[in-house]
């Protein structure tokens, strides 16, 4: 089956959250523009939205217009071209708009899974549980006739664990997709022992057709990116409990968090990551992938805690920032939750104070917005000449942050030990590309 | 040869800001000032100057397409708004593209011949910043014929003026043409960097021409032929002057020191519907230039300064041997040589030109002449140039289109 046959008819499961509704926009762009192409004039692309909300659905399709419209008014140079042929279409105006409808006319939302028994390609993104995942795949495979293939965007799930359960043999791939999926240029793909080549070489030409950066990854638990970050969140909370014990809660929790930004020079603070991911979803996916490691515990009772206490962290559905660890206020942490005391601390009341403790950081600042626009040499050089001022600190802050900085290595090395990843670069490049880092763990600074 | 019946004098200049990227005011996810915000501005900043409202005759004001950028016709209609005392007086807009200031400055200029009024604002002004880009170049390629437009670019201007420079490239040399174009662009962002109302009179970048090489012309992304540093940028703005008689410099109690006169226009148009006849010659700018220039009995060699619609740099380079500096294919090598900049043979562009200051397209024609005022006059501020004896003249030439519509003119100091 060629690639445009294969894109003919498509669902999304779950495409009204976050990751399903990345994925729903940048596969509807990528049929809309096959079903452009002269040779696939009379071809029908279907794209099936299927979600359990309605109102999701409803929000969905919005969300979906007004994004489309963004990409047609970035591509319209290119679009004059595909329309080539349409002298009723004259000014860009006209061939934007032709477009958002080409795009939006692929797409069918709905709440019935039926729809999906037709397709050749079915994307899950549905919650991170296994059960429900393995039950949808059973009951699209046992009623469609195409032998669909399924990619999976879980990202701690064991893919080999789902395609034997429900049955697929071979026809199961993780794609995984950073969030937002529209935005973020990484994919990591993993294998299953029985993946198909064919159905991996399709992925590879679709993530490609995407613009996106692929990374392969273990079918182990968490792959690289959650491999990293679970480990490393653990990491930052462990040194905040260590704090702890000499400081109150929102103090460590506010050294830990700037240490891990400005002094390791990352785009946020470990606990604002957190707040961003969720933290229901990282103490979720830290109980999915603990059982299968036996070494070690990836488990913080004080994430139970916070989620007693029913602060969440994660995103509304506008994207703004719901208070977790940090309260926002236009999407600046302006003051820290005290588990102990079941309520916000102003950081303006305790900055100077932890501030001090850190001591400051070195004399030539650095900041990640300006590390990760240098390239190459002059990057390694100025990060180089930023840690090893660092390092030559008698500092609380910098003691954290070279001790961090060497964790956050021992991790990714780890991650290559355990055949996570095939190759210390696949890390670093999952760290740069899905986490925005600056540089990755695996680097010589800290030594 | 024709005369001027009666003298004209242009005093009073004043320009809103070019409003635009580049510009701290600038924020495109926050609303700006409407198109009667800079009508207003310029209005009031020029009854200012001259002691008045009741000074004025009357009004012409030079837009493009307020129509499609501001869902807003009838232009004339906002002189009230300039002040009270203003409403009832004539008033009305004059159209041709990008040349519409200059249009807008020859309406009062011919209104003057008529006798039928003595003192007139002439207010030239744009804003465009009110839809993104891409959609913006649909609007301005109104300045081209429709029936073009599907074949077209989807950033229409830049790609017409692109094919130029790229017949250009390809007659005389790739390097050798970029050296010229590369230098027309240092010298609009030097020179819009001492003019406060310039677009780009915060540009900072240190080298200016290791920045204009940075792109190279990416037919992928923009136009085959062109960077972004070619063109002039995206700008909301006005500017506005008086255009009087004698009798009405007097009326204005204006001293001549403080006014120029126009000794020559030239006005010439192109049929919208052909192709250039020479893709590498400004056909038009080439006629109108000649006939200002006889009109004021001058020669290239006597002007001491030049406004130029160089709305890309290939326009600039071109201007210049159409107005007879360089020889065909040597405009290039004679800007590269420093000739057009400030210190240069012939300053052109003395506030940055269209790339520099700014391009509020319905309102450029009359910015060019209220730079040329300023600079005959000493009102320049830190662009302030010097003018030799021998050259005290000072010419714009402000083109609409591809080389359609082109209005030039001649000025010197009032005697």
């Amino acid at each position: 089956m060629e690639y445009a046959e294969r894109l003919e008819n498509v669902s999304v499961l779950g495409a009204a959250g976050k990751m399903g509704s990345g994925i729903l926009l940048l596969t509807a762009v990528e049929m809309a523009d096959l079903s452009l192409l002269p040779e696939n004039k009379n071809k029908v692309f279907v794209l099936n939205a299927i979600d359990v909300s309605q109102p999701g659905l409803k929000g969905l399709m919005n969300y979906l217009r007004s994004q489309v419209l963004k990409i047609a008014e970035k591509k319209t140079v290119m679009l004059r071209k595909m329309y080539g042929d349409r002298d009723d279409l004259a000014e860009n105006r006209d061939v934007i708009q032709q477009y958002v409808n080409d795009v939006m006319s692929v797409i069918r939302p709905s709440t019935r899974m039926e729809v999906a028994y037709e397709s050749k390609l079915v994307f899950e993104a549905v919650a991170e549980n296994k059960a429900l995942k393995v039950k949808l795949f059973r009951q699209i495979d046992e009623n469609n006739e195409n032998k669909p293939w399924y990619f999976t965007n879980t990202s701690s799930v064991p893919i080999n664990e789902m395609e034997k359960e429900a049955g697929l043999e071979g026809r199961i791939l993780g794609v995984h997709f950073y969030n937002p999926p529209a935005v973020q240029k990484l994919v990591e793909i993993i294998k299953t022992e029985n993946t198909l080549d064919e159905v991996h070489e399709f992925a590879l030409v679709y993530s490609k057709k995407l613009r996106k950066v692929v990374v392969p990854s273990s079918d182990f638990a968490g792959f690289i990116g959650n491999g990293h970050f679970m480990r490393d969140a653990l990491h930052g909370i462990r040194e905040a409990e260590e704090l702890s014990k000499t400081y109150s809660y929102p103090e460590s929790i506010y050294m830990i968090n700037k240490v891990a930004q400005e002094y390791l020079v990352r785009p946020m603070g470990i606990f604002q990551l957190i707040d961003y991911v969720g933290i229901d979803v990282v103490n979720f996916i830290m109980g999915v992938m603990n059982p299968y490691l036996s070494e070690e515990e990836l488990h913080h009772p004080l994430l139970e805690k916070m989620l007693e206490l029913e602060v969440r962290g994660g995103q509304n559905s506008d994207g703004s920032q719901k208070d977790g660890f940090l309260k926002y206020e236009k999407g600046r942490p302006v003051a820290i939750f005290d588990p102990d005391q079941k309520a916000y601390v102003e950081i303006s009341g305790i900055k100077d104070k932890c501030d001090e403790i850190l001591g400051p950081l070195p004399g030539e600042q650095v900041s990640w917005k300006k590390a990760v626009r240098l390239k190459g040499e002059k990057k390694d050089e100025v990060l180089t000449k930023f840690f090893n001022a660092l390092k030559n600190m008698d500092t609380t802050g910098a003691e954290i942050a070279i001790r961090y900085g060497k964790r956050s290595k021992d991790i990714g090395k780890q991650l290559v030990e355990s055949k996570v990843a095939f190759k210390e670069e696949d890390v670093n490049t999952v760290m740069l590309t899905g986490f925005f880092h600056a540089y990755g763990p695996i680097n010589q600074f800290f030594d | 040869m024709k005369k001027l019946r009666k003298k004209v004098y242009l005093t009073a200049g004043y320009n809103t800001i070019s409003l635009g990227t580049g510009r701290s005011e600038f924020n495109p996810k926050k609303s700006r000032p409407g198109i009667e915000h800079y009508i207003k501005e310029a209005g009031e900043n020029l009854l200012k100057k001259v002691g008045g409202p009741d000074k004025i005759d009357e009004i012409v004001i030079g837009n493009f397409m307020a129509a499609r950028f501001n869902k807003q016709a009838h232009l004339g209609g906002f002189s009230g708004i300039i002040d009270k005392e203003l409403e009832f007086k004539p008033a009305i807009r004059v159209e041709g593209a990008c040349a519409s200031g200059g249009l807008a400055l020859l309406t009062a200029i011919k209104n003057i011949q008529t006798e039928l009024s003595d003192t007139i604002l002439a207010l030239g002004v744009e804003v465009q910043n009110s839809v993104k880009a891409i959609y913006g170049a649909d609007i301005l390629a109104g300045a081209g014929w429709f029936q073009k437009r599907r074949n077209g670019h989807a950033y229409f201007f830049p790609g017409q003026f692109s094919d130029r420079a790229a017949a250009y490239y390809q007659k005389y040399g790739f390097d050798y043409a970029r050296k010229g174009l590369g230098q027309w662009f240092v010298n609009a962002i030097e020179n819009a960097r001492l003019c406060p109302t310039a677009q780009e009179y915060e540009n900072k970048v240190p080298d200016l021409h290791a920045l204009y090489q940075s792109r190279k012309p990416d037919g992928r992304f923009f136009v085959d032929d062109l960077t972004v540093f070619d063109c002039s940028k995206v700008s909301d703005g006005a500017s506005s002057i008086a255009v009087v008689s004698e009798e009405g410099l007097e009326r204005l109690g204006v001293s001549k020191d403080q006014a120029v006169e126009v000794i020559g226009i030239g006005h010439r148009v192109r049929n919208i519907t052909e192709d250039p006849p020479d893709m590498v010659e400004l056909t038009t700018i080439k006629k109108a230039a000649h006939d200002a220039m006889e009109m004021a009995g001058i020669t290239i060699d006597q002007l001491g300064t030049i406004e130029t619609h160089d709305c890309f740099s290939i326009a600039g380079v071109l201007a210049t041997e159409a107005l007879g500096y360089a020889e065909p294919g040597k405009g290039a090598g004679f800007v590269a040589e420093g000739n057009t900049s400030r210190e240069g043979k012939v300053p052109m562009n003395t506030t940055g030109g269209l790339i520099g200051w700014g391009h509020p397209t319905g309102g450029t024609g009359v910015h060019m002449a209220v730079t040329i005022w300023e600079q005959l006059t000493g009102n320049a501020g830190k662009a302030q140039i010097k003018l030799s004896d021998d050259k005290p003249y000072g010419m714009t030439i402000n083109m609409g289109g591809d080389d359609v519509t082109v209005v030039a003119a001649v000025y010197k100091k009032a005697e």
